[in-house]
């Protein structure tokens, strides 16, 4: 057991024990200077009752995972059946599609920064040479569309990366109900609906699930692309507790924050476990 | 009428993943009035000053080492320490292990960024801000649990008989540890540090709240300085993102298949 050691040390010190000390900090008013006040449950009773800033974070971070599991999961399972045989194309493209996913996300933040520029991005220029120039909004500028727009950027960063897990999936499907349905005369749709989508759904449920954990952690992309602007449009949790701690130094708030984060997560997990009705069995 | 479809939506995708590497990678050696202009073309004429500014001017070979050196000791340290333990997890199973296997998965349950007011309090505390150091102790403990439980199915998935033959050998249990299960979790290994090459190359969240000091940031960081610093040229930025992902790129070139293992095996199994 000595060989567990040094991880379990590592981890108990900068992992659990931080995480507990959240909870101190939660029931605290601190600046991070002057020394902590003891206020309970304050903070927590504050985030949930009256701050609405809390609350836009909170829908911003809900429509945001919604927006990006939905056509994420979506396109995945599209180009996932497209690319399902191992021909030598296939492969290609699966390897050109997973691409973005080993930028890091200032990178991809970056670029898309600059399609979705007004003035000079490729994206306004496009729409420009095909006449419909009148119509290009301000992308990351327009508070009704900016959470959809990095939703856009997030979809185009990781869908590749959901395509292999589908891949690896649905290439577990026996070929003999593909064949039989084939002999029934089956259409495409019919086989999609009847054989891969029902086949499919522990995968489906493993994308969904690793899917909705990186639109809580998209913090790195929507620093770099807005910062949470304008007038927090796209501010998600983790960017409002980073704003909170370490830009208006209420650390104890933030924290309370966190602790809130915790939970939700937890409870989407949960409540996807559920719906999917994953038998872990199947790993 | 499928095959239509297919191949359109297909070349479609295709094309909205390459075109935009390609304006990037053009776009670095170009004029900002050419990317502007002429986003798709190749460069009227190959400019290196873009580069010469970054290494001259910015010095982005520092952040460059920086990263080296976090991303390296930490990929290295969380494999040491997640193969130990995910071996004496998997092999020996004893009410410890249990133990030891559920406090670990419960930091794949709790988001690591919620850690981010304690962890910068204590490193204050312990003078680890605006260290190398304190970046690799807080990548280690991040991507440990993950680390843990790939590696744990992995060595689960062996052969019981080796393992046995050996102990009757009299081996002891490191050395089985090192003498076998190690070698033969080469590819499992291989693609966890893809995996976690691939996190601690690309994290800015914890960069950003422990480094201030310049000589210390890693690239993430400086490219948000420079999406700042050279707001109006992007042909600047496009240089620094290609310097930037450039040890990424040239390894997935030849390692496809373990960074697409190492990147979604984390998803499998978490």
């Amino acid at each position: 057991m000595w060989m567990a050691l040094p991880a379990f040390l590592v981890y108990a010190s900068l992992y659990l024990y931080p995480a507990l000390s959240n909870l101190l900090y939660a029931t605290q008013k601190w600046d991070g200077i002057t020394k902590p006040v003891f206020t309970g449950l304050h903070n927590l009773s504050y985030l949930v009752t009256q701050d609405d800033l809390f609350k836009k974070a909170l829908g911003n971070n809900l429509r945001f995972m919604l927006v990006v599991v939905i056509f994420q999961t979506a396109f995945a399972l599209l180009f996932a059946t497209f690319l399902l045989k191992n021909s030598k194309t296939n492969i290609f493209l699966r390897i050109v599609f997973f691409f973005p996913t080993i930028l890091s996300s200032v990178s991809v933040g970056i670029i898309w920064t600059f399609l979705y520029d007004p003035n000079y991005g490729s994206i306004t220029a496009f729409l420009k040479a095909i006449g419909m120039g009148a119509h290009a909004p301000l992308w990351l500028g327009n508070e009704k569309i900016t959470l959809y727009s990095i939703a856009l950027t997030q979809v185009w960063f990781h869908t590749g990366q959901m395509i292999v897990i589908y891949v690896a999936g649905l290439q577990q499907i026996p070929k003999e109900l593909y064949e039989a349905a084939d002999v029934d005369g089956a259409s495409r749709w019919q086989q999609f609906k009847g054989i891969t989508w029902p086949m499919a759904l522990p995968t489906t449920a493993v994308v969904v699930a690793y899917t909705t954990i990186q639109t809580f952690r998209a913090f790195d992309l929507i620093f770099a692309m807005t910062g949470g602007g304008p007038s927090y449009a796209s501010e998600i949790l983790v960017t409002q507790i980073y704003n909170n701690a370490f830009i208006s130094q209420k650390f104890g708030y933030a924290s309370a924050e966190s602790i809130i984060l915790v939970a939700l997560v937890l409870f989407i997990t949960w409540l996807q476990r559920k719906t999917l009705r994953v038998n872990d069995g199947t790993k | 009428m499928y095959k239509v479809l297919r191949r359109s939506l297909l070349s479609v995708y295709a094309a909205v993943i390459l075109v935009p590497c390609m304006i990037v990678i053009t776009g670095a050696f170009k004029t900002d009035f050419e990317i502007y202009t002429k986003p798709l073309s190749l460069p009227a004429k190959w400019s290196f000053a873009n580069f010469h500014k970054l290494f001259v001017e910015s010095n982005i070979a520092r952040p460059f080492m920086n990263s080296v050196i976090v991303s390296a000791f930490s990929v290295f340290f969380t494999l040491l320490f997640a193969s130990l333990a995910a071996y004496s997890i998997s092999r020996l199973m004893t009410v410890t292990g249990r133990v030891l296997f559920l406090l670990f998965s419960l930091g794949l349950a709790i988001p690591g960024q919620v850690n981010i007011i304690p962890i910068f309090h204590l490193f204050v505390k312990l003078h680890l801000n605006n260290s190398l150091l304190g970046l690799i102790l807080v990548n280690i403990a991040l991507t440990l649990p993950i680390s843990i439980f790939i590696l744990s199915a992995f060595f689960k998935d062996l052969p019981k008989e080796m393992f046995e033959c050996a102990g009757m050998d009299g081996a002891g249990q490191f050395r089985i540890y090192r003498s076998i299960a190690l070698p033969l979790s080469k590819p499992a290994l291989g693609a966890t540090a893809i995996f976690l090459f691939v996190i601690c190359w690309n994290d800015l969240l914890y960069p950003l709240m422990l480094i201030t000091e310049a000589g210390k940031k890693t690239l993430p960081l400086v490219l948000i300085d420079y999406k700042g610093e050279y707001f109006a040229s992007y042909s600047m930025q496009f240089a620094a993102i290609l310097v930037a992902s450039l040890p990424m790129v040239v390894m997935y070139l030849f390692m496809q298949r373990t960074f697409q293992a190492g990147l979604t095996a984390g998803a499998v199994k978490g």
